[in-house]
């Protein structure tokens, strides 16, 4: 079976989806997937590894939740704008980050990135700890009807979808065989006469947006946005997701972010399960232990499976 | 979700109203918060030049260490300075146990996957101690040698900070002293350079760095013991800890002990003065300085790109 059969098949299953599991959970699903990717382009493609993503998922949800909140733009506005304002964040903390190489990187995007969140703490517009309530879905274009789970839905696939296939013609492109050379060999991609700083900025305002549509996204499904988007746990749940699908490939990323929320989202009853199975109580608190578990998932994806799940795969297929 | 800060508490009323007793104790807190930084960026120093891994766990550690401090008080009934010496050498028995069991398979490996097995590390400590002690805060008393306050006369300074400054300082300088003046730390120095080479001239490299992690984060384990009776012990108080730690690393750079110490010292002195002046910007005065220090010297101020 090759790629592009696997792709349409994938496609037709989503799109078969909402018909036989809960359409909320549904696009929760590919608003965190499309998010995966987005972070998937810079630490997969460019090798470089922001712990500051959070940052630009959960602003470009306030700007969205509050700006169809307050304003009644149409809902495709909002979600272009909470893009834009993701963006230009991206621009802002992508400069100052590729200043510095390596491990550096890191720890400059998880510091700018704990900035973002005390502006959203304490931020009037942003209603701090509470957050922000109540946002509309409106109308797509102002004839489409999105408070159906349904139609709403449809949306989030396209919205996906397209992400999805931006990253991979990004990936496949000129531009992305120049970054895929700056992750293998920096100092042999300055030698070639690259501009390599403006390349990583590129694709770090590239991710930085994409990061913000999902965001975006997720806000208008879920209706509300709050802090635990800036958070830097967000941060860290991202590149887990990414970790467990596998970074550098195209599907991982997707898949892990499924099995991510899927475990987040489910944990309690299998902690029941346990519970009742083994009859040791300590189990039934599992549902808010989620952080034990995905740093107990982490360790051991980066001990033994540091390809994930789609990586290991693939490399069986080759042999 | 607040920073733990080292709030004042017992500050006798009087003092207040008066600016410049007011400007002092929160210098003297900032210097508290600072000896905080100052340790822990320390020790990710060291362990960073030795093992190339950014210990993202640091900050956990320094938690454990100031749980283990409140466990060993509250349930076994021992006292605060034995606490000061056991809780740190379980934090560095337990560093050991990470770096021979996991550590050590990803030397050869990209150096992110260091911060992310640490960064798993946290998620796992800070969940443990969550399902065992919630999220709400625990106390530890100031060990009665250390309470009360002595007149300076021309501020109050209570006992337990001046001996926070005072310890961590000289824990610091003890470990500047013996990794730039003596043969072990010569070892170290050459570690750090050309690992090979000097593994060449019969030195034991990997029983070396193993030891060096278990120091660099027995340092995270000592603070916060020194921490657990001025702030709220909380399973979130180390991750919170350590991204303003990681700004502190990313300003002074990673290149030089005193320089860490400096850096560390001066950023809390810098967030004391902030919070006199303009109180709002005191939890991200940091970062206002990382940037600063990122556009004016991007290598950080002591530091060389390694």
């Amino acid at each position: 079976m090759n790629k592009k059969t696997a792709y349409v098949l994938a496609l037709l299953l989503f799109l078969a989806a909402p018909f036989v599991a809960y359409p909320v959970f549904l696009m929760k699903l590919l608003c965190f997937a499309l998010f995966a990717c987005a972070f998937n382009l810079l630490i997969g493609f460019t090798g470089l590894l922001s712990f500051g993503h959070a940052a630009f998922f959960g602003s470009a949800g306030y700007v969205t939740g509050y700006l169809l909140a307050t304003s009644g733009l149409p809902t495709e506005f909002g979600i272009v704008l909470g893009v834009v304002a993701a963006s230009l964040l991206g621009l802002v903390i992508g400069a100052l980050a590729i200043r510095r190489q390596g491990i550096y990187f890191s720890m400059i995007t998880l510091a700018l990135a704990q900035m973002v969140y005390f502006a959203a703490l304490r931020a009037p517009f942003t209603h701090g700890e509470d957050g922000l309530q109540g946002v509309p879905r409106g109308r797509l274009f102002g004839v489409l009807d999105l408070s159906s789970d349904l139609s709403m839905y449809y949306v989030v696939l396209a919205i996906t979808t397209s992400g999805f296939a931006l990253v991979m013609r990004i990936v496949h492109s000129p531009f992305g065989e120049v970054l895929k050379a700056i992750k293998d060999n920096e100092p042999r991609a300055v030698s070639l006469g690259y501009e390599v700083d403006r390349y990583k900025l590129l694709a770090f305002v590239l991710s930085a947006g994409l990061a913000g549509l999902a965001g975006s996204t997720k806000t208008v499904v879920l209706g509300f946005e709050t802090l635990t988007d800036v958070h830097w746990t967000m941060s860290g749940l991202v590149i887990l997701m990414t970790l467990v699908g596998g970074m550098g490939t195209m599907a991982g990323p997707i898949l892990g972010a499924f099995i991510v929320v899927a475990l987040e989202n489910k944990l309690g009853d299998v902690g029941a399960w346990l519970a009742e199975q083994s009859g040791v109580a300590w189990f039934s608190a599992l549902g808010e232990s989620v952080g034990m578990v995905t740093g107990l998932i982490f360790i051991v994806c980066v001990l033994l499976f540091r390809r994930g799940i789609v990586g290991e795969i693939a490399l069986r297929l080759k042999r | 979700m607040k920073r733990n800060h080292i709030y004042d508490q017992d500050q006798d009323m009087d003092i207040f109203g008066i600016p410049h007793q007011a400007l002092l104790s929160q210098l003297l807190l900032g210097l508290v918060n600072g000896s905080f930084y100052a340790m822990l960026s320390l020790g990710l120093a060291i362990i960073f030049g030795l093992l190339n891994v950014i210990n993202f766990s640091h900050g956990a550690l320094y938690m454990t260490g100031a749980f283990a401090a409140y466990i060993g008080v509250t349930s076994f009934g021992l006292n605060y300075w034995t606490m000061l010496l056991l809780a740190p050498l379980a934090v560095g028995l337990f560093g050991i146990l990470i770096e021979r069991s996991m550590l050590r398979w990803l030397y050869r490996f990209d150096h992110l996957y260091g911060l992310l097995l640490t960064f798993g590390i946290t998620l796992l400590l800070e969940g443990v101690f969550r399902s065992f002690f919630g999220v709400s805060g625990q106390t530890l008393d100031v060990p009665e040698q250390l309470q009360g306050a002595t007149d300076l006369g021309f501020m109050i300074l209570p006992n337990y900070r001046a001996w926070v400054v005072a310890a961590s300082l000289t824990v610091c300088l003890g470990t500047w002293f013996v990794i730039e003046k003596t043969r072990l730390g010569a070892y170290l120095r050459a570690g750090t350079e050309n690992p090979k080479l000097v593994e060449a001239f019969g030195v034991n490299v990997p029983l070396m760095v193993t030891l060096t992690y278990g120091f660099g984060v027995a340092l995270a384990g000592f603070a916060g013991v020194l921490a657990a009776p001025v702030i709220n012990v909380t399973p979130l108080m180390g991750s919170n800890l350590i991204i303003v730690v990681f700004a502190v690393v990313v300003i002074g750079g990673m290149g030089s002990i005193l320089g860490s110490i400096l850096t560390g010292l001066a950023l809390g002195v810098i967030e004391g003065l902030t919070r006199v002046f303009y109180p709002e910007g005191s939890e991200v005065v940091v970062f206002v300085v990382m940037v600063i220090v990122l556009l004016l010297r991007p290598a950080g101020l002591f530091g060389k790109e390694k």
